[in-house]
């Protein structure tokens, strides 16, 4: 807070004082009750934030969020990893509205750091099995026929922690790998264009150009169906930890595949069985063999508030709000479940209902001041149903690691607190 | 190199001015041709098969020295890993049991994957930074390390994509998902059947970072 507005609180203060002396003794009364209401800035007083100019235009150049939103930010859980230049922070979706993540809060996951690239020195190299071998510059690639779509991008190792038993307490750090936004790029298949393409080109590779050079093979189809070059997010460029200047977007598939910094694709006539889809994004079942290449996210959904960030602080009426996806296609529906999956009530979804985005769900609930067992269940396009955890489990084990879409149960207790629990 | 770049640009505005073959298959005339100099200073990437191996090779004995040099205060002289830094050798039989540990050498399906990726990676923070021949060298002591090769064993161009890794068939395609069927096509919405009792609490655990707020 500025200083002036410390003065200005200081008088307002002192003018308080003086209102209710000359009001006598019913001007007492009056302000007791008015204290009882709220602080000094509520009815009937006058607020400190009227007695004074406020700051004027280009206080901020660019505009940050509100001092008294401070808490909403990105997390990390720093046991899970060596060091911060590879790891993860968790997108804070218990604080956000809608269904578009705001640029500042959306996850991060590197490998080797966020590389800091001058757009005017940056090149994005095609190579491979095409009819000519090409370098873009960003000017050039904006020069492309461009599309502007918003897709969700969620890591595979989302939930990751949670396949042997209820394990951190937050809808963050259990569902918070995961942001929404509206991309502005240029369709791969146009690039193609430019380059020509072998008949015998059925994959390639993306490869980033930061510090890991993080690589991925892509499947011919996929690349050429939906994926994008992008360099705009939600209106601006991207911000440099998520890949600025340009980065490739595999919509639906998971997170590891849409490389940052990416400076060049190569195409081939089989997978390039990087470190990144064979050490890592395999996973492992019971037995000690490891499903490979398993790229689409499937349906999950989560319910935001009530959380364990966001506890009940009242009985009666409340908004249940939260997210569901799928990489597969649009949400159908949503059920959600306060009795711990004995009785379900289909949710509200709010439009747009997009393909292979985030969608927003709330559905009003009275609080008795009893226990719950809340859930979620999304159900997709394809009529495909999100799983319990022990629906998984039997499939899988529990050394999977990634692509944990399992419905999660928050427990509320009497004095309205929110815990992540299993059930069994 | 300079001379290549220009002559490649010379085609370029050629074509585009003429509409040769070549114009014609470009939609839209943005960008330029990548001279093979160019194309050969990024391609760095190295398939199973072996297809993009540079020409070199190294083999465990000299691998021990730069290993001990460059990687292995981090993950230890015998790829053991230090403190939380990556394990890399080790762990076999261990992937169908509670604590699977995966390595080069009981997970890792190709060696090719470990040319590729050291190169392109490692050491962290010095993306290569490596020789080509230290990294044959670096790839020869991992594997000898993990019994795969003996000592003499040179790891190469010609090489690297014959060697055989022991959890090469461990991998299964395709994605057999959708694995989990539903019961029914009609959702069930009230009475279903559900397990209820509270069995884990993460609170419990007490792992969470403490939020702030
Ligand atoms: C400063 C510490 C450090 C040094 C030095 C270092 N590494 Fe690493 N290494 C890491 C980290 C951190 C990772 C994981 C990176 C990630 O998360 O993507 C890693 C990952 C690896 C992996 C992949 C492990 C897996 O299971 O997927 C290999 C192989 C590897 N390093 C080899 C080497 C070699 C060879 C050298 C020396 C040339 C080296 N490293 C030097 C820190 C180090």
């Amino acid at each position: 807070m500025s200083k002036k507005s410390k003065n200005s609180f200081a008088i307002n203060r002192r003018q308080l004082l003086a209102s209710s002396l000359a009001l006598g003794t019913a001007g007492v009364a009056k302000s007791v009750q008015a204290s009882e209401v709220g602080p000094s800035n509520s009815p009937p007083n006058l607020p400190e934030w009227t007695t004074y100019l406020g700051d004027g235009v280009d206080v901020a150049p660019y505009g940050l969020p509100s001092e008294f939103e401070s808490h909403v930010i990105r997390r990390n859980v720093p046991w899970l990893t060596a060091t911060a230049e590879s790891s993860v922070n968790f997108t804070p979706i218990q604080n956000l509205e809608g269904f578009v993540t705001p640029n500042g809060l959306c996850f991060e996951r590197h490998h080797g750091g966020v590389a800091i690239i001058d757009p005017n020195e940056y090149r994005l190299m095609i190579n491979g099995l095409v009819d000519r071998e090409m370098i873009f510059t960003l000017d050039d690639l904006k020069r492309f026929p461009q599309t502007n779509k918003f897709y969700f991008l969620e890591c595979a190792a989302n939930g990751g922690m949670e396949w042997r038993g209820a394990q951190l307490n937050g809808c963050q750090f259990t569902f918070g790998m995961i942001h929404n936004v509206q991309y502005t790029g240029v369709k791969l298949s146009d690039i193609v264009k430019e380059t020509g393409l072998r008949p015998s080109a059925k994959w390639l590779l993306a490869e980033g150009g930061d510090s890991a050079g993080l690589a991925r093979s892509i499947p011919i189809e996929k690349a050429l169906d939906d994926c994008m070059i992008v360099w705009a997010m939600n209106g601006e460029a991207l911000r440099p930890e998520q890949g600025y200047p340009a980065r490739l977007v595999v919509p639906g598939w998971e997170g590891n595949m849409w490389i940052k910094w990416i400076r060049r694709i190569e195409f081939g006539d089989m997978p390039y069985l990087t470190r990144e889809e064979t050490s890592k994004y395999t996973d492992l079942m019971t037995d000690g063999s490891a499903r490979m290449f398993t790229w689409v996210m499937e349906a999950k959904s989560v319910v935001t508030f009530p959380s364990p960030e966001n506890p009940l602080n009242k009985k009666g009426l409340h908004q249940l709000r939260g997210l569901a996806w799928s990489g597969r296609g649009k949400i159908r529906r949503v059920d959600v479940s306060l009795d711990g999956g004995r009785n379900w009530n289909t949710t509200n979804i709010h439009g747009p209902i997009l393909n292979k985005s985030l969608t927003r769900f709330t559905m009003p609930f009275y609080w008795s001041g009893d226990e719950m067992l809340v859930q979620a269940r999304a159900v997709d396009e394809t009529g495909y149903v999100q799983p319990t955890i022990k629906e998984l489990q039997n499939v899988r084990g529990v050394n999977s690691i990634y692509h944990n879409n399992s419905i999660a149960t928050w427990l509320v207790n009497k004095n309205g607190s929110v815990e992540n629990v299993r059930l069994g | 190199m300079l001379g290549l770049v220009k002559f490649f640009s010379i085609i370029l505005i050629f074509t585009c001015g003429f509409g040769s073959a070549l114009a014609s298959e470009r939609q839209f005339n943005l960008g330029a041709i990548a001279s093979p100099a160019e194309v050969a200073g990024w391609d760095i990437d190295v398939r199973p098969d072996g297809l993009g191996a540079p020409i070199g090779s190294g083999n465990a004995f000299d691998g021990e020295e730069i290993y001990a040099e460059r990687c292995g205060f981090c993950h230890g002289d015998f790829g053991e890993g230090i403190d939380r830094w990556p394990e890399l050798v080790g762990g076999e039989d261990s992937l169908n049991s509670h604590d699977p540990i995966k390595t080069t050498s009981s997970y890792w399906p190709y060696a090719s994957t470990m040319y590729d990726y050291i190169y392109r990676a490692m050491p962290f923070g010095e993306a290569q930074s490596l020789t080509i021949d230290e990294t044959y060298s670096i790839v020869a002591y991992l594997l000898y390390m993990g019994d795969i090769i003996d000592d003499e064993f040179e790891v190469s161009n010609d090489t690297i994509g014959t060697i055989q890794m022991p959890n090469k068939s461990g991998f299964l395609l395709p994605d057999p998902r959708p694995d989990v069927v539903e019961k029914s096509t009609i959702l069930c919405m009230i009475n279903c059947e559900s397990d209820t009792n509270v069995i884990g609490r993460a609170r419990d655990l007490d792992v969470t970072p403490e939020n702030e707020s």
